[in-house]
């Protein structure tokens, strides 16, 4: 087996919290608690979990848009936390990102010329204007756009017309990585289904591997080849997209399961709901996060022992106690 | 409102560039014969305590007015740029003592300490530069310096909140450095209430500079700006009412319409009609 292309080993961001009388910090948000996961060149692996369990936090932590707290990064065999600002750059030519929101993530003052060919500047990547504007039209064409969008405004396009910018600007650097953050969240579903095929199909032509982030496993499922279920800063469980769907291990997937339609009707699957709220993840519970809502948890064990993210079947990993 | 703001400030700033090559009464011809005259065909602003037309007075006067506004306003937006564009993208200490500098001149009582700076300086630069050149610095660059603090926390505020933008994340992640985050993405989206905030400037200025005036601390006696036309034409209020009024009324337009400028900026440049 080759290396893989992202490799991420015990990663941890906390937030510290600025509170009290005199701006000191009283506490601090554990928004990622020790994640390991890695990405294989070309593939894509969906990070799934409720809103605010640090899928975005992990992402841009990859990207060193947030500094993590500790843990390692290592992509395409470069250690990316020990990168000084010029390197660090150069990596980012090969991880780009691409944003949840279609409206926040485009200058509304730069024309989309501008905005796709900005990478194209900053690393000089093109000689002349006339390779320049040929490159951007190219990159638009590349995501369904026409030439003569590019003088144009960002408020003149539709949301999905926003997210193919925002993916034609990813695409300038020509990356190894990209990580999607919630692509689609923010679209109508007839949209979603157009934007998600565009990713695949550009996946298929340049050979990109995708960190693919969603809230629900429904929008995850056909996209990705490998599934981490995040849940308050931590992997509970990870396996192939079959594998996950098919036989899920932990309790907390169960739940997320539970809650996708089933388009097949003779299927019946049982319904799990979770009680109560995702506790506060400025003091999250002892233990296993999950013990507030899982449904078969034993005490004392599960709030007093947090169970390790391990490997049950071949490339399934759950962390359970009991799973 | 602002269209029609913009007309009359058009017309006003037109009239005082090209109107004396029009109007080519001289401003100091004394005319004792005609001393305190109303409005006539001879003198459509009418005359002052020496016979000297009014007209013409005002519209040399409205040169030095108006260009006192403009140049203090564009001291107090650079400075207020600069240092809240400087206080906005560094974290941390530099942050904390711009703020505190501002606050401290936030602070300070403003019209004792400008007519103490005019008081100590004044003679200095009439020395080096005149005393017309010498005045015009000093109090743009007084009224400049009394000014910019609310445009440097207007700044630093809407950087703060800029730089979290996603569209500013972006241009990091293809690898911008931070003098092209804050040229290409930051500042040219934090303008918009900062010119808002600009034109008000115009207006503080020419009232500043009419205050000075009023208080025999602006300009010589024999540059009739229109705060010295107001100056001199108190004494006169009851039987020359048109010496003051017509200078009153120009100071009072000027600011009015740079005022209603200033709000139809701001609706225009409301980044919600713009996403
Ligand atoms: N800059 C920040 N400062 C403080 N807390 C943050 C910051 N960014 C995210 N958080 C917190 O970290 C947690 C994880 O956030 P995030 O990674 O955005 O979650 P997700 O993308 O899964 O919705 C949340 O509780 C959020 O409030
Ligand atoms: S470790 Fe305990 S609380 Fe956590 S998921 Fe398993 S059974 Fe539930
Ligand atoms: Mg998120």
């Amino acid at each position: 087996m080759s290396e893989p292309l992202l490799k991420v080993a015990k990663l941890t961001k906390e937030f510290p919290l600025k509170g009290g009388l005199f701006g000191g910090h009283t506490a601090s948000v554990h928004a990622v608690d020790g994640v390991d996961f890695h990405v294989d060149r070309g593939e894509t692996l969906g990070l799934v979990g409720e809103s605010g369990c640090g899928k975005s936090t992990t992402g841009r932590c990859v990207l060193r848009l947030i500094e993590p707290s500790s843990g390692e990064i290592h992509f395409d065999g470069k250690d990316v936390r020990s990168l000084k600002a010029d390197d660090l750059r150069i990596l980012r030519r090969d991880i780009q990102i691409i944003f949840q929101d279609p409206y926040a993530s485009l200058n509304p003052r730069m024309n989309v010329g501008a905005i796709v060919g900005e990478a194209l500047i900053i690393h000089q990547l093109t000689k002349t204007k006339q390779q320049f504007e040929e490159r951007v039209v190219d990159l638009l064409e590349t995501v369904g756009l026409r030439a003569d969008h590019m003088g144009r405004y960002p408020n003149e396009f539709s949301g999905g017309q926003r997210q193919r910018i925002g993916i034609a600007r990813a695409l300038a650097v020509e990356p190894k990585l990209i990580i999607c953050d919630e692509p689609v969240s923010a679209l109508d579903v007839s949209i979603q289904a157009q934007v998600i095929n565009l990713l695949e199909d550009l996946q298929e032509k340049f050979g990109l591997a995708y960190l693919f982030i969603a809230h629900d496993l429904a929008v995850v499922e056909h996209i990705s080849k490998r599934i981490a279920v995040m849940y308050l800063g931590r992997i509970v469980e990870m396996a192939s997209a079959h594998e996950l769907y098919a036989s899920p291990r932990h309790p907390y997937t169960e739940a997320l399961l539970s809650a996708v339609p089933i388009p097949d009707p003779k299927v019946k699957r049982q319904r799990v709901r979770l009680s109560g709220e995702v506790p506060n993840p400025i003091s999250p519970p002892t233990g296993c996060h999950f013990h507030t809502r899982c449904p078969i948890a034993q005490f004392p064990l599960c709030k007093s022992e947090a169970p390790p993210l391990k490997q049950s079947a071949d490339g399934h990993w759950v962390a359970c106690h009991f799973r | 409102m602002a269209v029609a703001s913009i007309a009359i400030l058009t017309l006003l700033t037109a009239a005082v560039l090209f109107g004396p090559l029009i109007w080519r009464m001289p401003i100091n011809e004394i005319d004792f014969t005609a001393r305190l005259s109303p409005p006539s065909w001879e003198h459509p602003f009418g005359t002052d305590d020496l016979g000297q037309d009014l007209l013409a007075r005002m519209l040399y006067g409205g040169r030095i007015s108006l260009a006192v506004g403009f140049a203090a306003m564009a001291v107090a937006i650079i400075v207020g740029v600069l240092i809240g564009a400087i206080s906005g993208i560094s974290r941390g200490s530099v942050d904390a003592a711009l703020m505190w500098i501002t606050d401290l001149f936030l602070a300070l009582p403003q019209l004792p300490l400008l007519l103490l700076v005019i008081y100590l300086f004044r003679d200095f630069l009439k020395n080096w530069v005149g005393a017309e050149g010498g005045v015009f610095i000093l109090i743009v660059l007084v009224i400049g310096a009394f000014r910019w603090m609310p445009v440097a926390r207007l700044v630093r505020a809407q950087f703060l909140s800029l730089r979290e933008k996603e569209f500013v994340e972006a241009a990091r992640a293809l690898g911008a450095t931070t003098p092209r985050l804050v040229i290409r993405h930051i500042l040219p989206n934090s303008l918009g209430p900062v010119i808002v905030a600009g034109t008000i400037d115009v207006a503080a200025a020419i009232i500043a500079e009419s205050t000075l005036s009023f208080l025999g601390l602006g300009f010589p006696p024999d540059i009739p700006t229109w705060g010295r036309l107001l100056f001199d034409a108190k004494d006169y209020l009851d039987i020359a009412p048109h010496w003051a009024l017509f200078a009153g009324a120009a100071i009072f337009l000027t600011v009015l319409t740079i005022n209603f400028i200033g709000d139809g900026l701001r609706d225009a440049l409301d980044p919600r009609r713009v996403m």
